[in-house]
């Protein structure tokens, strides 16, 4: 990916994310998270009135990264970085990470990036500012 | 009428006490796998993906020090406010720097900001976090401003 060859309006390929409970477990385990909403589902239904057990904010905002990273394919680096999750996602959910170029120049570029449902719903939206360079 | 009083407002500004936090390349490993990640370099754990920090901000408290809801204690930093219910609003990094194995962060926590709106079920109150990442050395690697929302 040349910088040359970034303009406003291209968009990222997109990539779906499903998480099932395995991963969902690894996840919380890695990041040493202990809340029962991720792994308890009678809890999560009785007590917090979920249908499911939740996919967790940062794992969506953490997707969201790694479109940016694939592609960017090592020609450049985050800069910053800010998501907000708008809508819960559940573990059998179905999401779909898309991003698009809002803002480019010689040094870097701009994308809004955004995490939809299976039903078209968006759970996380999530601005980038990357950086055009060679990767150490 | 607000709802921030000028006892809370002069909250903004406390600081906690700054804790240290190791970056272990199997740490970094095992996040790669967890979340799903294509990247050779955090896969190998050579470097650590951004939002990994996020497990950093987790505390290790003893089993019975854990909440109900399987939670550890809330940061120490949430002010006592009107409004009970917490929700989470978002996370904005700035990156200074590549989070590499080996690595010993120092964190600074700071409630850097609270401000109030008129949300369409009544009032929020938004609290600011700011988290400096910074090797031992003081040289800053990521700053997080979380905001966490009260209604």
């Amino acid at each position: 990916m040349p910088t040359s060859m970034v303009a406003v309006g291209d968009t990222l390929k997109t990539r779906r994310f499903e998480a099932d409970s395995v991963q969902l477990f690894l996840y919380n385990a890695a990041i040493w998270n202990p809340h029962r909403i991720h792994y308890d589902l009678p809890y999560t239904r009785e007590t917090e009135g979920h249908p499911q057990l939740l996919i967790d904010g940062p794992l969506q905002g953490d997707w969201l990264t790694q479109i940016v990273e694939e592609w960017l394919n090592g020609r450049g680096v985050l800069e910053s970085f800010e998501y907000s999750n708008r809508l819960a996602a559940y573990l059998g959910d179905v999401l779909t990470g898309a991003g698009e170029v809002v803002e480019c120049d010689d040094h870097g570029a701009t994308l809004n990036l955004t995490l939809n449902n299976q039903n078209d719903k968006t759970t996380t939206v999530a601005t980038a500012r990357v950086r055009f360079q060679a990767r150490a | 009428m607000s709802i921030l009083t000028d006892e809370i407002r002069a909250l903004i500004g406390t600081e906690v006490a700054p804790f240290e936090f190791e970056i272990s390349r199997n740490d970094i490993r095992k996040y790669a796998v967890a979340t799903g990640q294509r990247q050779r370099r955090y896969l190998d754990g050579d470097e650590a993906p951004l939002l990994f920090l996020f497990s950093a901000m987790m505390p290790v408290v003893p089993l019975n020090e854990l909440l109900p809801d399987g939670r550890q204690p809330d940061s120490p930093l949430i002010p006592e406010l009107p409004l009970k219910r917490i929700m989470a609003g978002g996370s904005e990094y700035r990156v200074h720097g590549r989070i590499l194995p080996g690595q010993v962060l120092v964190c600074r926590q700071k409630l850097a900001n609270l401000y109030e709106k008129q949300g369409s079920a009544g009032p929020l109150i938004f609290m600011v976090f700011e988290n400096r990442f910074e090797t031992r050395d003081g040289e800053p690697v990521v700053t997080e401003y979380l905001t966490r929302i009260a209604r």
